[in-house]
């Protein structure tokens, strides 16, 4: 039983470090914005089906493949700011959802069209031997998620804290007409910040897709859950979404495990309106900010 | 707005025009895509009178529509309940689970608002799949009985048609009389400034819970009519994907107007139907429309006419200047 526990623990902890890569993609562009981007979701599907594309269509190795995906999916992600949402800046935030609504189905019905409704795999990025890990299982693929994931923090951590554009970023978040009185090219910021997050999706998708394979529609979910482990985490761009996304992960899995898999997904949904209802400023912030 | 007669003289033509459709599509298919335009409509009037009036958004309106249908279809094919005490029973029951869950909701505002009944929706999605001794799961729940009156039973699509319009041109009545009222006005107030509203004096919490609860009465009630004339219902009709259908076309048809969510309703009902190739690809369209209504006709296609009238005038000066 043990091992079994030790088991939803582990696959708990590597779904949630995913939902955390996407969550923090959700709070970058809210903080600069204040936008909630509801096509989050599909730049990790964006990531997953465009390296399958480079990998299996077109042929190129892996490693450039995935870099090609990340390239084109930032692209997409500025292109998207640029188009709809810059225009709409001083619009109203009902406007601003319809507009990320109709933007995300945009996006996943263009993928449909291009790459049809199949659900495609990646190959694991090294070896699919199992690790024994005191009587749980562990993929390798496993590892590279927690490894990659963990870089990401740490370099998301460096930039916001000891780069020019970072803080100016967090800047922004605090105050945007404050930062740009001192000079600080707001609309810059919403630029960069839409680049970063959609690259941290895409990356999300491709380190996730040789596990649970890829499709035009698996942004939708996902970013969803990213969602919620950007609310349990406050909104925060650093460690607090990071561990909303693993708490997120790890009561999916016992819940999955234990109760039923059916309700995997509501579980999630369940603990996101908890949270906005009792605590929407999230678990581990003070209520300083005004989110009601 | 318009004074109270020209309000009433428009509700006329508007009821002529759909009682004599029957007569002019007689016995056709498109009668039956009408039958569901009608169910459209109310769901689409359902989410403006949130939305568009009173400036909350829901993404979970679909979930009230699935749980009017499957209240209605589990009451009368599982437990032989009589499908008008069906009908009024659902409504009750899911006027009350949005007034219980109304107060929580929409103490949220803008995005998060949009998130908490999303994932509501997405949650009673579920459960239509899951709780499958009940509601049958992903492959759905059949032998719904059709509403009957005595012998008179409605089993065919012209009667369907003015059954469920019947029930449609009652809450566009409704709808044109409650946005017209004192309600209305404060309605509209606390979509321009919640705080303003507060101070006029209009119970603001209150009143957002009451829309609320009423379009989910109204979606149930349109949830109970498809399950009893569609006779088979599955939890594919009731998924997030709806409801952002259902957000198309009040902002196709106009948000905050009453015939705009008719217009928006019958475009995204019937222009499929039309466009038969765009079966697959009716998401992508629906995604260009969203975000091109948004950018550039932002009161819907109701706005079109007063849109066109400067056009027209300056068309009109132009002609006087030659003649």
């Amino acid at each position: 039983m043990s091992d079994q526990l030790l088991q939803y623990l582990l696959s708990g902890l590597s779904t949630g470090a995913i939902y955390a890569l996407i969550g923090i993609g959700f709070a970058i562009i809210y903080n600069s914005t204040g936008i909630i981007n509801f096509a989050q979701g599909e730049f990790f599907m964006l990531g997953g089906m465009l390296t399958y594309y480079f990998l299996s269509v077109a042929k190129f190795p892996l490693l450039a493949a995935m870099v090609l995906a990340i390239l084109l999916t930032t692209a997409i992600g500025v292109l998207f700011e640029r188009l709809a949402i810059r225009p709409l800046r001083n619009a109203s935030p009902l406007i601003l959802v319809i507009i990320t609504i109709g933007g995300s189905i945009l996006i996943r019905g263009i993928a449909m069209l291009i790459w049809g409704k199949d659900t495609h795999s990646l190959p694991m990025f090294t070896g699919n031997e199992p690790l024994m890990i005191g009587g749980a299982t562990l993929l390798p693929q496993h590892l590279w998620i927690f490894g990659i994931t963990l870089f990401i923090i740490i370099i998301n951590r460096f930039f916001f804290y000891h780069t020019v554009s970072g803080k100016a970023m967090r800047a922004c978040s605090h105050n945007r007409r404050a930062a740009s009185l001192v000079g600080i090219d707001v609309k810059r910021m919403v630029l960069i910040a839409f680049a970063i997050s959609s690259a941290m999706g895409s990356v999300a998708g491709i380190i996730t897709a040789p596990l649970t394979m890829t499709s035009y529609d698996v942004g939708i979910m996902l970013g969803l859950k990213g969602f919620c482990a950007a609310i349990i985490g406050g909104m925060s761009s650093g460690i607090g979404t990071v561990f909303g996304g693993l708490i997120l992960g790890v009561l999916e899995a016992f819940g999955a495990g234990l109760i039923s898999s059916g309700y995997k997904d509501a579980i999630a949904f369940i603990i996101l309106l908890l949270i906005l209802f009792v605590r929407p400023q999230g678990l581990f912030k003070k209520a300083d900010t005004e989110r009601v | 707005m318009g004074t109270e007669r020209q309000v009433l003289l428009k509700y006329l033509l508007f009821s002529v025009a759909v009682l004599v459709m029957p007569v002019v599509f007689a016995g056709g298919y498109l009668l039956n895509v009408l039958v569901f335009v009608g169910i459209n409509t109310m769901l689409a009037l359902a989410l403006n009178l949130l939305l568009g009036y009173a400036g909350q958004i829901s993404l979970g309106q679909a979930a009230f529509f699935g749980l009017g249908a499957y209240i209605s279809g589990v009451a009368t094919a599982t437990y032989g309940m009589n499908p008008w005490t069906a009908l009024v029973l659902a409504a009750c029951i899911v006027g009350l689970i949005a007034f219980a869950i109304g107060f929580p909701i929409l103490k949220l505002k803008g995005h998060y608002l949009a998130m908490a009944t999303l994932g509501f929706g997405i949650i009673i999605y579920i459960f239509f799949n899951e709780t499958i001794d009940l509601t049958g799961g992903p492959s759905g729940l059949s032998g719904i009985p059709y509403f009957s009156v005595g012998e008179f039973q409605f089993d065919s699509d012209t009667k369907n048609y003015y059954l469920i319009w019947g029930f449609a041109l009652l809450m566009i009545l409704f709808s044109v009389n409650l946005v017209n009222s004192r309600i209305g006005r404060a309605l509209r107030a606390i979509n321009d400034s919640e705080v303003a509203a507060r101070v006029m004096g209009v119970n603001a919490r209150l009143l957002k819970v009451q829309v609320f609860a009423l379009s989910a009465v109204f979606s149930s009630i349109a949830g109970s009519l498809y399950a009893h004339t569609m006779t088979f219902i599955s939890p594919a009709s009731f998924g997030f994907n709806f409801s952002v259908e259902l957000l198309t076309m009040v902002v196709i048809g106009g948000l905050g107007t009453v015939y705009g969510s008719f217009l928006g309703a019958a475009l995204l009902t019937l222009l499929p139907e039309f466009l038969r190739t765009l079966q697959d690809y009716d998401i992508v369209f629906y995604g260009l429309l969203l975000v091109l209504m948004t950018m550039y006709l932002p009161g819907g296609l109701v706005r079109i006419p007063a849109l066109l009238l400067p056009y027209l005038a300056k068309f009109k000066a132009g002609r006087q200047e030659n003649a």
